[in-house]
């Protein structure tokens, strides 16, 4: 009996060290372990043997029948992890396909991005956005800036004029975003801080004009706003605009209603504002000047001031006298094309997927 | 405006090399544009010669072998073979040698005319760019003919001779600054910005006097419009050209040589920045001059040839037989100087510079005079300009000038003072600034500055008088020559300044990133558009849309009008992508659209979104997937994505537009609120901008920032799972999936989470007219978990709700 027994062991060991596949091993377990396989019934039948033969017998069937389960348990673990390891291999991708279905984003314009970003620096310095009507009147774009009834900016070379159906005041479009500067402090008391971001039109188109472009304004008024503090503000815009090594220089100019006027540069970064690439040759950029012009800007012409009324809403007003502050107006288009290195205006408003996917 | 540097350095010379000088006067307001040269680049290689002998060449009649002495070192004599008709031996000239590079870019190199060789080239004043247009002098330059003060030695370098190498500032003049319009303006800005000495003005040796002038007679009917006339006259005057050297000055500063005395008014304008006239007096009908406003209609010829009608608000210079010019625009043909003129009466005036510019945009007549009356002239400088002319008609023409002045109106007496509180100079640049180190930035201007109580009594020069009237003015002055380089850089000190985007601007924002998110590329279209965009959109007379606001003076007449609408752009977006970059095109835009009708004369504008969906969105991929179909679902569920994002609640309904195609074209409100547009587009207008299906929405986003909560309240949701339950039911086709959806909402109570539709069929099985919509109701509770039994009372309600609308439960 015993023999039997070791014979059997021997023999599923033999066979379960063979099984090549988890189907095999199912069927070798069921031929040497399931109910009608010959180990069991003799484990069944110890019941039956002497009792002098039934301790040996029952231990070694049992000895056998755990030693054979142990090594089913083994194996199947084995061949498990051989197939699915051949599962795996057989499951392998060519992960240099492209994602799918693809799930691309699209983009905002370059404008847009641009503007956004302006928008945020100077949210960053305390400045509240504001934004107004893109048709304004001659008063609000002219007359309230100081504009002498003579400034060549209002022929109609330069302004588009608004066709009128009867009387009513003169209408343009906008040349710029200033107008808001009236409509903001008529609006508001100071101290005012805010910008104007906004399209603005003017009747020139080549390369480096079109017909609309967008322009950002700022606006600072307070009993004690200087000239040194609009070179600061706008230094802290250069730097998060174009690095933080940048510079500013203010340039005397004129415009109408700013006094004393300015114009700003900024340090090119192109060349670190040496105006000279490593090689020696001219910066392409800054044409070897080592600025870049960016903006107009200037302290608030008193008469600005005096254009604004005193109401409820703005109360107490805007006395030249108790209050200054300072002005700009910056170009959207010239700040990305710079950035960017976008050659042409005219493409800003072409909108080719294939320029405005790269932004 | 461009002064050539030599120029400027007879009255300031810093002794500074171009550079500096171009950064001083830049930074201190004076903008130099460009650095030109007139002339060579390089002077090496042109020097002094002289012809030793001048033969005829043997093979060419109209060449000279000419033997030239350029004092080369051994004494040897340069062989140059000269075209010039009026080379001849003896004659001292301007040579340039081999290796010499000329103006145009040329380097001379020996070379052979006709047989023998040429060492170099006789040079004529073109040859240099001496001059401007073709008022040259023909044939070589004869050196010893321009009694030049230097000396004519062979070999001498010509730049010693003769200007070939002129440095050429080019300046922005502003406006506000018609005394720059002068070379003796800039100098006194160069003299301000580096301290450098000023000479005298040009205009302190004045050769005339005042007093009566019989000779002519000036009558000023109109005194507002001309504050001064002011004419001498000069007799014996020989017409000719001019010599060299101010041929030479005018071209570097732009001007055409035409004849001495029409280059001494040119020159004596671009000195003092008054502009002179001068009249043929024998030519002036009975020498006299009367300046009169027009009459309405009157017609003049003007110089040009050109016949020009005239209102009452222009001012014409009459002599005896009738307008002679438009004051100070344009001069007549009739009392020109010509080459037969002898006696010339010289006019120097005044005008009002508003009225010259009205007068110069009406008639479409600019002039460099009327460009510079317009910036308003002062009455002094008519007699800068009289003393600068006269000493050159004396000794450039041999004329006479006959005593006296004609002098209608004068110059005013008093300079006007302007109190400079000196701390409102630091308060306002934020940098301060000594009493002293003010009053002397004023008087290198030529601003008086007398000390007063609390800072400086300053008077204003004539010439600034019409720019600087008032402290800040003067202020402006003082920080520009005191150097902003010297401002720190602070930042204000923003009280109650607290940056944030109001809540429609940031709605604006996370409006177009959503789009973004979903693949959608933003454009920037136009604002203008042209009329004929309502046609193609088919719209009819009548419709709000045509309520344009039109342009007045469009750049083109597609151009002329304000859109109304965004689908325009984007049609016009989608056309130029599908025809470049292929038919699946996703793009919006957020931008500002434009109906006539506002108030006070504005327009009505608003903020729109507008997108269009063409081909599909998404290209296929290797996986065999392929984005949604650009159509009417397409364009709803970026809606449904878009709106739902902002937490607005909104509705879609049946409604036509005339651009979208009729059975697929719908309204969008919020409320009672009509956010704008959603559907496809007709046929006939895709085929307009030449594409196939094209899907499009277009709202209001201020609307849509009034509808979206700024912010939003939490809704709780329990900890139990949700019971869900399938019901597939058949409608009439007349009942819309929103009314299916409300019904069920309504009737199935607050448990009811969710209503999804997740299949519709129409066909036989359902029969004609009906169609049958799938749903899938979610119900949850807040405190329990739900069973089937617990919501079998709404299931019956909402079928009996469904039942009442025409529902029957199928299966
Ligand atoms: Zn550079």
């Amino acid at each position: 009996m015993i023999d039997r027994i070791e014979q059997l062991r021997s023999e599923a060991e033999g066979e379960i060290g063979a099984a090549a596949t988890s189907e095999e091993l199912e069927q070798l377990r069921v031929r040497f372990l399931g109910r009608k396989a010959e180990l069991p019934q003799l484990l069944r039948g110890v019941a039956q043997l002497d009792p002098a033969e039934r301790g040996k017998v029952g231990a070694a069937a049992n000895a056998a029948r755990q030693a054979l389960e142990a090594l089913i348990e083994e194996r199947t673990a084995q061949l498990a992890a051989a197939e699915l390891s051949a599962g795996l291999v057989h499951d392998a991708v060519d992960v240099t396909l492209p994602g799918a279905p693809a799930q691309p984003l699209g983009s905002l314009h370059v404008l847009t991005s641009t503007r956004r970003e302006l928008e945020d620096i100077f949210l960053g310095l305390g400045f509240t956005v504001m934004e107004g009507p893109e048709i304004e009147t001659v008063h609000y774009n002219f007359d309230a800036l100081n504009h002498s009834p003579t400034h060549p900016a209002r022929a109609r070379t330069d302004t588009f004029y608004v066709q009128r159906s009867g009387e009513g005041p003169e209408v343009v479009l906008r040349t710029h975003t200033s107008p808001m500067q009236v409509r903001a402090m008529e609006a508001h008391p100071p101290p005012l801080y805010v910008v104007i971001p906004g399209r603005v039109y003017r009747p020139d188109s080549d390369a480096t004009h079109t017909p609309q472009f967008h322009q950002i304004e700022g606006l600072a008024v307070d009993e004690d706003i200087t000239l040194a503090d609009l070179k600061g503000t706008l230094l802290s815009f250069a730097r998060a605009v174009f690095g933080e090594t940048r510079d500013v220089r203010l340039r005397p100019h004129f415009f109408p209603f700013t006094e004393p006027s300015v114009e700003v540069d900024v340090s090119c970064f192109h060349c670190s504002g040496k105006g000279f690439m490593a090689d020696g040759s001219r910066c392409p950029l800054c044409k070897g000047e080592g600025w870049l012009e960016v903006l107009g800007a200037g302290e608030v012409d008193p008469n600005v001031f005096a254009f604004v009324p005193t109401t409820a809403a703005n109360a107490p007003g805007y006395d030249p006298e108790k209050v200054q502050g300072f002005a700009w107006g910056l170009g959207v288009e010239r700040i990305a094309m710079l950035k960017h290195g976008v050659p042409d205006l005219r493409m800003y408003f072409e909108n080719d997927l294939r320029l405005l996917g790269q932004f | 405006m461009r002064v050539p540097l030599p120029w400027l350095y007879e009255y300031c010379d810093p002794g500074l090399d171009v550079h500096a000088i171009e950064e001083r006067l830049t930074m201190t307001g004076t903008k130099v544009e460009a650095i030109l040269r007139q002339g060579v680049e390089h002077t090496e290689g042109f020097v002094v010669g002289r012809v030793i002998s001048a033969e005829q060449h043997p093979d060419a009649d109209r060449l000279k072998v000419c033997e030239v002495d350029v004092g080369a070192r051994d004494g040897a004599h340069a062989t140059i073979v000269c075209g010039a008709p009026n080379v001849a031996g003896g004659q001292t000239v301007a040579v340039a040698t081999p290796g010499a590079v000329l103006p145009n870019g040329i380097e001379l190199d020996r070379r052979k005319l006709r047989g023998i060789v040429s060492e170099g080239m006789i040079l004529a004043e073109d040859e240099l760019d001496l001059v401007a247009g073709a008022e040259r002098a023909p044939g070589i330059i004869v050196l010893d003919e321009l009694m030049l003060d230097a000396e004519l030695a062979p070999g001498a370098p010509l730049a010693e001779v003769l200007p070939i190498a002129t440095d050429v500032l080019e300046l922005e003049i502003t406006p506000n600054r018609p005394d720059c319009l002068g070379v003796y303006g800039v100098a006194r800005e160069l003299h301000a910005a580096t301290g450098a000495p000023l000479s005298e003005p040009p205009w302190v040796a004045d050769p005339g006097a005042e007093g009566a002038l019989g000779a002519a007679e000036v009558i000023v009917e109109c005194p507002d419009l001309c504050p001064r006339f002011t004419a001498r006259v000069f007799e014996d005057v020989a017409i000719g050209p001019s010599p060299l050297w101010l041929r030479a000055r005018l071209a570097a500063a732009g001007q055409r040589s035409i004849s001495n005395v029409v280059d001494i008014t040119n020159y004596a304008m671009l000195l003092t920045g008054q502009p002179l006239h001068a009249f043929d007096l024998d030519r002036v009908a009975g020498a006299k001059l009367v300046v009169r406003r027009a009459g309405a209609g009157e017609r003049v010829q003007t110089l040009d040839g050109q016949t020009r009608t005239l209102d009452d608000e222009m001012v014409v210079i009459d002599d005896d037989d009738g307008p002679t010019s438009i004051a100070g625009v344009m001069g007549g043909a009739r009392s020109e100087v010509g080459s037969d003129t002898t006696r010339v009466l010289m006019e120097v005036a005044t005008w009002s510079g508003p009225n010259i510019h009205r007068t110069s945009w009406a008639l479409g007549l600019r002039s460099e005079a009327s460009s510079r009356f317009e910036k308003q002239l002062q009455p002094e400088q008519c007699m800068h300009a009289q003393a600068v002319a006269a000493r050159l008609m004396v000794e450039l023409c041999g004329a006479t000038l006959l005593p006296g002045t004609i002098d209608v109106g004068g110059a005013p007496a008093e300079r006007e003072v302007i109190r400079l509180r000196q701390a409102r100079v630091g308060a306002l640049l934020g940098l301060p600034i000594e009493r002293e180190r003010q009053a002397e930035i004023l008087r290198a201007l030529d601003f008086t500055a007398r000390d007063a109580a609390d800072g400086l009594d300053v008077g204003v020069p004539p010439l600034r008088r019409s720019d600087v009237t008032r402290e800040v003015d003067l202020i402006e002055e003082i920080a520009r020559i005191e150097g902003l380089e010297q401002l720190p850089a602070t930042l204000p000190a923003r009280r109650g300044a607290a940056g944030r985007l109001s809540h429609a601007q940031r709605v604006r924002r996370a409006a177009e990133d959503a789009l973004v998110g979903r693949g959608l590329h933003e454009i920037v279209g136009w604002s203008f558009t042209e009329p004929s965009l309502l046609d193609r959109l088919q719209v009819p007379a009548g419709h709000p849309l045509r309520e344009v606001v039109a342009i007045e003076n469009p750049m083109s007449d597609g151009q002329s009008i304000m859109r109304p609408t965004l689908i325009g752009s984007l049609l016009d977006a989608a056309r130029h992508n599908v025809a470049r970059n292929g038919p699946d095109v996703a793009i919006f835009e957020s931008g500002t659209v434009y109906r006539a009708g506002g108030e006070e004369g504005l327009a009505r504008e608003h903020h729109g979104l507008g997108a269009l969906l063409h081909g599909h969105l998404g290209a296929r991929t290797w996986g065999g997937q392929e984005g949604a179909e650009a159509g009417f679902f397409a364009a709803k569920a970026l809606l449904e994505s878009l709106l739902g994002h902002l937490g607005v609640r909104f509705t879609v309904e049946r409604e036509e537009w005339p651009f979208l195609h009729p059975g697929r074209s719908a309204a969008v409100h919020a409320d009672a609120q009509l956010l704008g547009l959603l559907g496809e587009l007709h046929p006939l207008v895709s085929e307009q901008w030449d594409l196939d299906r094209a899907a499009v929405f277009a709202i209001d986003l201020g609307k849509v920032a009034a509808a979206a909560p700024e912010v939003r309240a939490f809704v709780p949701f329990g900890s139990f799972p949700p019971l869900r339950q399938d019901l597939a039911v058949t409608l009439p086709d007349a009942v819309p999936a929103a009314q299916l959806t409300a019904t069920v909402r309504e009737a199935g109570g607050p448990e009811l989470e969710d209503v999804r539709i997740f299949d519709l069929y129409t066909g036989e099985q359902v029969g004609e007219g009906r169609r049958s919509l799938a749903l899938t109701l979610t119900f949850r509770a807040i405190e329990r978990t739900l069973t089937d039994e617990d919501v079998a009372p709404r299931r019956k309600r909402i079928v009996d709700a469904l039942a009442a609308i025409g529902g029957e439960l199928r299966g």
